[in-house]
């Protein structure tokens, strides 16, 4: 297996995709000429054209309305949103559009389009460009909302999102472009609405996804060093949500922390312990706890921003609290 | 109701007396299918909204009669008229109003949600102006794979001062896209008349800063709408975007509990004289050696159609409810 | 025809009790013995069992509520019959009033859903986890006689498991790291449980109220340990003959036969009790139980024995019946099995007398003379002076000793 980082998963992934059917192609901002502004499609454009690697205006509600057309049309659209701060400018065309067209028509035909938005903050890049709104998303019947924290899971993810008939948020983190990892050399296609065990332990349940399964990663090993050892399930897929290894975690666990980097309420985390409060109350050994983003629109300084943004000594504590 | 998919129009040609015969009994039975509408919905048979396309059948039967099968069309919510003329049986129309399951939408979508993609009817939709990016991504989509298909996209005068107009027209330059926009300038968004929300009353000057090619026709006569249409298609088809505005004007309120306080009565009065569906009988009686008793007989049997409709989608059967989740994902 | 199920008395200086926790709900079908509701005493909970069958039509007073024993707790009719609850209720209220000293009004269901303490109500009255609690349930275990070790005293899985291990030791397991600056010898407060709070209020009451004296003797043991050795020899390992079985069974005959320490200081009277039910008082996890054996001065050594095994064994399962607890006349208190030479035990009230009986030793004895090996153990008996005075206790005290010291008439 080769050890690759996940921007690598990434494009491999659509190229990949893009190689074996031609109703694929990729539009956005910057998607061309200049190959991704997370250099993602670098060399797209010379290999596949201007054709299926389309750059659009910066104009999010066309860019997603048009891969909901196309997608009617019978298209794969893939469709990047170069933050998914910008989704908000296509929230109707997500919520209203990729979301409904197919319930309100009947099922007379099909939304197959991925769209890709990077997410996340830490980067000092200000208020509104450093959100996490998975949950606003995830919200949402008739969306499926993807968001993987490990390059495996990101190829074959992505490669799933993109031959599925369903619209898809693909919500990558800008921070973990760089994280390594191994993936698998043959074809590799990851099921979406499956949450799977990254790390045995009995001692607490962290649950998470995306960037904070990393930290989860981390702060696992510092644990483990003290004689805790917790088992992490990531959920990968935010809708349709997969509770099953969650529940069977927490049942043996009785303990759990649920670690999102987006904000606490009426989030993930919130999700998650209602459903594990509905599905295994009498299992519960000690109050499940939330970590998440103070309820702050992130600040520019450094310092304010880490502050505000779960930290792995953050999960660390957290984890002890509920033993 | 006439199926214009079937018959394969010769670019350039005007209309022969079968057609004009056939437009004439589709306008007519559109508006009798919305004068239907409008006491279902008052007896409380009807759910939602409600919005009439009373007075603007030209142009539905205009821009549609004179479309090829390929080509697709896309509506805003006033999509009764559009749904006809793109060749859906009126039974289907009346059981999605009704909800039951052998609406058009399966009683999913309701009046704003009337489609039928194996007639190329892409919907009607009920966010102002959000089905022009539709428009342009299925444009695009036929561009892609080299075919000869031109999308309609038609809406109002109210769409084109949001974003969504601007982003879907310039993308459809940017990337020449086979598209014809159509305007139905109908002289107002809801109740605000163009003047108040537009800072042009020319809505197709509009395309002009797109770089767009544009035409402002009459559209309450379905002869120079229809041949509008027809030319400005085979434009697209061959040079790209075209921007066709037509001047209409509806009969009704916006939508059923409409005060109309913005119009005065006189106002809708004069518009009445130019009633699409007159101008048109004329037009037939005075040039085409049509008589009265041929076109009063056109006009039952689009009355009798309608009642049968409605008498189909009372009989039908609403969905089941086990099928609540049905349409939600595919896997 | 309506009935109404009042708070029960389970004993007879039972005053008033808590209902702790409803296991019926309005609507239910019940039977005569089902088990309805658990009742808090100043003594023990009990489970208590319905009366009457029927629908419960009414739960009267919510949990956690403290009512007067005669006061309606539910009622229970026909599933049809149509019932004037005000008027029920009123008519009870009137009949079962107390004159001296009114009885608290029941808190209605209806008025208030919390308790009065603002806290909210707690299941069982306990601060358990979820699991805890089901498991607790599986193993029938009496959560109120866990210490909780988890956050804010919460007893959680592991208090719970350790119980059912029969585990004392806390440390075994991952052990509070969130708290590290506990570890070693710092001071830690740890909450007064329910039933330790209970024990210590009714042993200040009784030693501040009664006027205790203390009488010690020493009791040759040599005989009833042979015997007891002999007859176990002839047992199945599950019913061997405990020391306590023989104490109990002296102290019984003793008590036929010298009645006066038999007996309650009473409203300016002292009440004999007719019966002779011996409570033993047993170390339970987080205090202490007296369990009851019933009729000691009349059963057989043997039944005494599977009496008082079985009630034991309950109050350290924290599943104590009604009868387990309530009743008793005289306490035998044992601690001989910790090496104690002698102590002095507090009386438990309103009995008149407790008997402390130190360990059994090995001691070297002067017999005709001779020195000898022998056994021996102490036994001091606390008397409440309002009811007897030393002479008689020293009476009682030898007729026990004719017993203990001659067990083959602990048979007869």
């Amino acid at each position: 297996m080769a050890v690759i980082t996940m921007r690598e998963a990434i494009s491999q992934a659509i190229w990949e995709e893009m190689e074996r059917d031609e109703d694929v192609f990729i539009m956005g901002e910057e998607v061309g000429i200049w190959g991704g502004t997370y250099a993602v499609t670098r060399g797209f454009y010379d290999h596949f054209g201007g054709e299926r690697v389309r750059d659009t205006p910066i104009a999010e509600g066309v860019i997603i309305g048009a891969a909901n057309g196309a997608a009617m049309a019978g298209l794969r659209p893939i469709a990047e949103l170069m933050t998914i701060n910008f989704a908000f400018l296509a929230m109707d065309q997500i919520v209203n559009h990729s979301a409904k067209l197919r319930l309100m028509f009947g099922g007379q035909f099909k939304i197959p389009i991925v769209i890709r938005a990077v997410g996340g903050g830490g980067r000092q890049l200000g208020a509104t460009h450093s959100q996490t709104p998975d949950a606003v998303f995830a919200h949402f019947p008739g969306l499926k909302v993807v968001s993987p924290g490990t390059p495996s899971d990101a190829k074959g993810l992505l490669k799933t999102a993109i031959r599925q008939d369903d619209p898809v948020m693909f919500i990558e983190n800008a921070t973990l472009y760089q994280v390594r990892g191994e993936v698998p050399d043959e074809e590799h296609l990851v099921p979406i609405g499956v949450s799977k065990v990254q790390r045995e332990g009995h001692d607490a349940t962290i649950v998470t996804y995306s960037k904070m399964l990393q930290k989860s990663f981390v702060a696992a090993e510092r644990l483990s060093s003290e004689g805790i050892e917790v088992e992490i399930v990531d959920l990968r897929t935010l809708r349709p949500l997969d509770m099953g290894p969650v529940v069977q975690s927490f049942k043996k666990t009785n303990r759990a922390v649920i670690v999102e980097e987006g904000w606490k309420s009426y989030g993930v985390g919130a999700e998650i312990a209602a459903r594990l409060y509905e599905e295994a109350f009498d299992y519960a050994d000690a109050p499940i706890k939330r970590l998440a983003q103070k309820e702050v629109p992130l600040p520019y300084n450094h310092d304010l921003e880490q502050h505000a943004i779960p930290q792995v000594e953050d999960i660390i504590m957290a984890v002890k609290e509920v033993l | 109701m006439v199926n214009r998919t079937k018959s394969k129009r010769v670019a350039g040609e005007l209309m022969d007396k079968d057609t004009m015969l056939d437009l004439y009994h589709e306008m007519v039975l559109v508006r009798r299918l919305e004068e239907a509408f409008e006491t279902l919905y008052q007896e409380g048979k009807i759910g939602g909204f409600l919005h009439l396309y009373i007075g603007q059948e030209a142009v539905g039967s205009g821009v549609i009669g004179a479309r090829q099968p390929q080509d697709r069309v896309i509506t805003a919510y006033r999509d009764h008229g559009i749904a006809i003329s793109c060749g859906i049986d009126p039974k289907s129309i009346v059981a999605e109003l009704f909800g039951k399951e052998a609406g058009t939408s399966k009683g999913r979508g309701g009046s704003m949600h009337l489609g039928n993609t194996d007639l190329n009817f892409w919907g009607g939709h009920a966010i102002v102006g959000a089905h022009m990016p539709l428009a342009t991504g299925m444009a695009m989509a036929d561009k892609y794979r080299g075919s000869d298909a031109v999308t309609i996209c038609l809406f109002g005068d109210g769409a084109t001062n949001g974003g969504y107009f601007h982003e879907a027209l310039n993308l459809s330059m940017v990337w020449d896209l086979p598209i014809l926009w159509v305007c139905e300038n109908n002289q107002y968004g809801m109740g605000t008349a163009v003047e108040r929300a537009s800072a042009v009353t020319e809505i197709r000057q509009k395309a002009e800063g797109y770089g767009m090619p544009n035409e402002r026709v009459d559209g309450m006569d379905i002869l120079k709408v229809y041949e509008a249409t027809s030319k400005n298609l085979d434009l697209v088809r061959k040079n790209g975007p075209f921007f066709l505005e037509l001047m209409t004007y509806r009969f009704r309120g916006h939508s059923i509990g409409d005060p109309e306080r913005y119009r005065e009565k006189e106002e809708i009065d004069m518009w009445r004289k130019d009633d699409p569906i007159g101008i048109f009988r004329k037009h037939l009686l005075s040039t085409n050696g049509l008589t009265d008793a041929v076109l009063d007989n056109i006009e039952a049997k689009a009355q009798s159609e309608i009642e049968e409709a409605i008498k189909f989608a009372e009989a039908s059967a609403d969905p089941s409810l086990d099928s609540l989740f049905d349409y939600v994902y595919v896997d | 025809m309506a009935e109404l199920i009042i708070m029960p008395k389970l004993g007879f200086d039972m005053a008033e009790g808590t209902l702790l926790r409803w296991l019926i709900s309005e609507g239910d079908q019940l039977a005569q013995g089902d088990v309805i509701a658990e009742i808090e005493t100043d003594k023990a909970t009990i489970e208590v069992e319905s009366q009457f069958s029927g629908v419960v039509r009414k739960l009267v007073v919510e949990e956690g509520s403290s009512v007067p024993i005669g006061a309606p707790i539910a009622i229970v009719a026909d599933a049809g019959e149509s019932i004037d609850f005000e008027t029920i209720l009123a008519a009870s209220a009137s009949s079962s009033a107390e004159p001296a000293d009114p009885a608290p009004e029941p808190r209605m269901m209806d008025h208030a859903l919390s308790s009065s303490d603002g806290n909210g109500r707690l299941p069982g009255g306990v601060k358990a986890s979820p699991v805890a609690r089901r498991l607790a349930e599986e193993f029938n275990i009496n959560l109120k006689s866990l210490e909780g070790s988890g956050q804010g005293g919460r007893i959680v899985k592991r208090d719970v498991e350790h119980s059912i291990a029969g585990q004392t030791d806390e440390a075994s397991k991952v052990s509070l790291p969130v708290l590290p600056q506990l570890e070693g010898s710092e001071t830690v407060e740890a909450p007064l449980t329910k039933l330790r709070g209970l024990i210590g209020r009714r042993m200040t009451s009784s030693k501040q109220e009664i006027p205790h004296f203390y009488l010690t003797s020493s009791f040759d043991a040599a005989a009833f340990m042979k015997m007891r050795s002999d007859l176990n020899a002839r047992m199945p390992a599950e019913e061997k003959f405990s020391i306590h079985d023989f104490i109990l069974k002296a102290a019984g005959l003793a008590l036929r036969k010298f009645p006066n320490l038999n007996a309650s200081l009473g409203d300016g009277k002292i009440i004999r009790h007719g019966a002779v039910n011996i409570g033993l008082a047993v170390a339970v996890e987080g205090g202490l139980l007296t369990v009851v054996i019933r009729d000691v001065d009349w059963k057989p050594l043997r039944i005494i024995s599977t009496d008082a095994r079985a009630a034991i064994q309950r109050a350290r399962a924290g599943r104590v019946h009604q009868d387990d607890v309530e009743g008793s006349t005289f306490t035998v208190s044992n601690l001989g099995m910790y090496s104690i030479d002698s102590f002095v035990a507090i009386i438990n009230p309103p009995e008149a007398a407790i008997l402390a009986i130190g360990s059994v030793e090995d001691v070297a004895v002067v017999k005709d003379g001779e020195i000898v090996p022998g056994k021996r153990f102490k036994a001091t008996l606390s008397a409440d002076h309002r009811v007897t005075d030393g002479a008689e206790a020293a009476e009682w005290l030898q007729i026990f000793k004719g017993f203990i010291e001659d067990p083959l008439l602990l048979l007869l």
